[in-house]
């Protein structure tokens, strides 16, 4: 990605409500062509930060470029970018024809021009033939796909989009996640997409920034932030994770880390880069082994019973309880349909090897 | 089982029961008698109202070729049409205004501006006479100016009342509409005329119906604000009722409810036309 030109520099941006800082110091750059995701909980500033993009808030502090370009003094309706709204802000007065030509009426595009354009955004989004409907006659995902078209059909560098998937149900929303990517690739415009659904943000971005109170705490592509989180707050937010807190103990010639844990006693990491005395430690549910017989010795093993089995379909999550106190959960697919299944009560050896280990910083 | 629950009168069957038939035949011929009673008459031949005498136009006429009722008529439309288009103007701005911005004493502004809604119809009257008597206004001005007080006074009473309404309206509408208009490239007046006035619309027709009837049956506050050479309908009829009411009132009253039925219909055909549902109630 590097490679590519910045489109959209984000440097030192504050935006404070009063004495709320919804968006605290965030520092981004986006490249051209790339499908950017900002992920984060509720209330963590990503409509915020958005709607500075759009131009619809000022920020308090810091520098905007779209293109190079400071935006400080350009107004939303000369920026040239484009938002789906959250809640899709389809006009309810018009039909699907004269809400995807709005924007180029507007910006008074010639009538045959207007046309073939609306015909072509509509066929992208697959809603031809639906050009005189009324948006009160549309379902939520056509409408959706309106407020998509309309917004594209203006051929923005940047396309903004708010939670677009949130009002739509599980299987809708997975089938038009591979819709954008697919739409995103075909027509090559950076797409800006803000969500609170790290499945969906996994799934479709090329990069993904995770923000945490007005702060963005890690940016990287899907497989990085997944298995190598920078901290505790990105480890625990994307997918599932067993945690523990560990105190530094020393380290090893050859780049281990002596960690000793409350729990799960004195451990020895491959982990060469510096840390600080007190850590996290930190193992994905999928990477526990759980057997009822020994686990090679390279593991790092604790006898335990099963606490609780619950199934989700394709895999069931096992809670186990280790002999020395810790809960831990482990994932395990279920690849038969007559898999036998841990029990309740069973007991078992877990463990996990050394190199699937995480160390967080605070 | 299904036989007999044909025949069950349902909680909400009201229209079945038939004392609520009683209850309802009543209304409407308290409500709707007299009107038909006073449209029927006009067509009475016979200088008196109370007995039918025969089918006649002859009042009609009369009416036409009273030039004082003419022109007491043609005042009334005049001020009803310009107290009704400044008011909802006038009403209007206020109404995007407390909508739209928060600024010092807007609760105070909000209650005095309401204040013709509530405050007794006589006390506005002697209000508005004291006031133009005070600052001297000019009597005895070319005709469409010598309205001028009585228009003042209507839109002062009339224009609250279409705030209200398309206030209610506004409260229901989605801010992200104008934003995305706007990230579409629409400037602000763009905007507010391609998606905020459609949306306001209901309101808007509403707020012109109620500014339009109140101008033209305002009796109280036009009977205060008005001179000789300035005389609207209802002071002409009731001038003409403290002699007699012959038929030739009854037919003036019938062209104005014909005027009043017309432009409702009329709106309300347009408001179903504009095809937005969620409107408040009609004037
Ligand atoms: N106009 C405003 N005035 C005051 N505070 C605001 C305003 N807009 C947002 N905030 C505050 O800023 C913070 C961030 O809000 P924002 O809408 O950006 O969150 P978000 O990350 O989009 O959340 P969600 O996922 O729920 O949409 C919140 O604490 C919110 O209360
Ligand atoms: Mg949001």
């Amino acid at each position: 990605m590097a490679d590519r030109p910045v489109i959209l520099q984000i440097k030192q941006v504050v935006k404070s409500f009063g004495n709320v800082h919804a968006v605290n110091g965030v520092n981004l750059n986006i490249y051209e062509g790339e499908f950017f995701a900002l992920l984060g909980p509720s209330g963590c500033g990503k409509t915020t930060l958005l709607r500075m993009l759009a131009g619809f808030e000022f920020p308090s502090e810091g520098s905007i470029k779209i293109d190079g370009k400071e935006t400080r003094d350009i107004p939303p309706n000369q920026r040239p970018v484009n938002m789906v709204f959250q809640s899709y802000a389809v006009f309810p007065h018009m039909n699907v024809f004269d809400n995807v030509a709005y924007g180029l009426k507007v910006a008074k595009t010639p009538r045959e021009e207007v046309k073939e354009r609306v015909q072509d955004a509509l066929a992208l989004v697959k809603l031809d033939g639906y050009e005189l409907r009324k948006p009160d006659q549309l379902s939520g995902g056509q409408r959706q796909r309106v407020a998509l078209a309309r917004a594209l059909v203006k051929r923005p560098r940047v396309l903004l989009l708010d939670e677009p998937l949130s009002a739509l149900d599980a299987k809708l929303r997975e089938a038009m996640q591979l819709e954008l990517v697919k739409l995103q690739k075909a027509v090559g415009i950076t797409f800006l997409i803000v969500t609170h659904d790290q499945e969906e943000a996994l799934s479709m971005a090329d990069r993904i920034a995770v923000m945490e109170n007005g702060v963005v705490r890690q940016v990287a592509p899907p497989g990085e932030l997944y298995e190598s989180p920078n901290c505790r707050f990105v480890a625990d937010f994307i997918g599932r994770m067993n945690l523990f807190a560990g105190i530094v103990e020393g380290h090893e010639d050859w780049g281990g880390l002596n960690v000793k844990t409350e729990l799960l006693g004195k451990l020895t990491i491959p982990h060469s880069e510096r840390v600080s005395s007190k850590l996290h430690l930190a193992v994905r549910p999928e990477k526990l082994r759980i057997s009822s017989e020994i686990l090679p010795s390279s593991y790092f093993s604790f006898p335990g019973e099963v606490d609780a089995v619950v199934y989700h379909g394709s895999e069931s999550h096992v809670y186990l309880k280790t002999d020395a106190g810790p809960f831990l959960c482990a994932t395990l697919t279920n690849l038969s349909r007559i898999s036998v299944r841990p029990k309740k009560g069973d007991r078992l050896w877990i463990g996990w090897a050394p190199e699937d280990t995480l160390v967080l910083s605070e | 089982m299904s036989v007999r629950s044909k025949n069950l009168i349902g909680p909400l069957d009201y229209t079945r029961r038939t004392w609520m038939r009683l209850v309802l035949l009543g209304t409407f011929v308290f409500l709707y008698a007299p009107i038909v009673t006073l449209v029927a008459f006009s067509f009475n031949d016979s200088r008196r109202n109370i007995v039918w005498r025969g089918f006649t136009f002859k009042y009609y006429e009369k009416a036409w070729n009273n030039s004082s009722l003419v022109e007491a008529f043609t005042n009334s439309l005049t001020i009803a049409f310009l107290s009704t288009l400044i008011s909802v103007v006038l009403g209007t701005m206020t109404a995007i205004l407390l909508w739209r911005f928060r600024f010092p004493g807007k609760a105070g502004y909000e209650g005095a501006m309401s204040l013709p809604i509530v405050i007794p119809e006589i006390c506005m009257g002697v209000a508005m006479l004291a006031f133009f008597s005070r600052i001297g206004w000019p009597s005895g001005l070319p005709w469409p100016l010598n309205l001028g007080a009585i228009t003042i006074s209507h839109i002062s009473f009339s224009f609250p009342f279409v705030t209200v309404v398309v206030r209610a309206r506004l409260a229901s509408f989605n801010r992200e509409l104008e934003e995305a208009a706007k990230d579409l490239g629409a400037g602000e007046w763009q905007a507010f005329k391609d998606i905020l006035i459609p949306h306001m619309r209901p309101g808007l027709i509403a707020g012109t119906l109620l500014a339009f009837t109140l101008s033209l049956d305002d009796f109280v506050i036009t009977f205060f604000t008005s001179g000789p050479d300035t005389i609207t309908f209802p002071i002409k009829i009731y001038s003409m009722i403290r002699f007699s009411v012959t038929p030739e009132v009854n037919a003036a009253s019938a062209v104005l409810i014909a005027i009043t039925l017309v432009m409702t219909t009329f709106a309300l055909w347009f408001q179903s036309r504009s095809g937005d549902h969620g409107g408040v109630a009609h004037g």
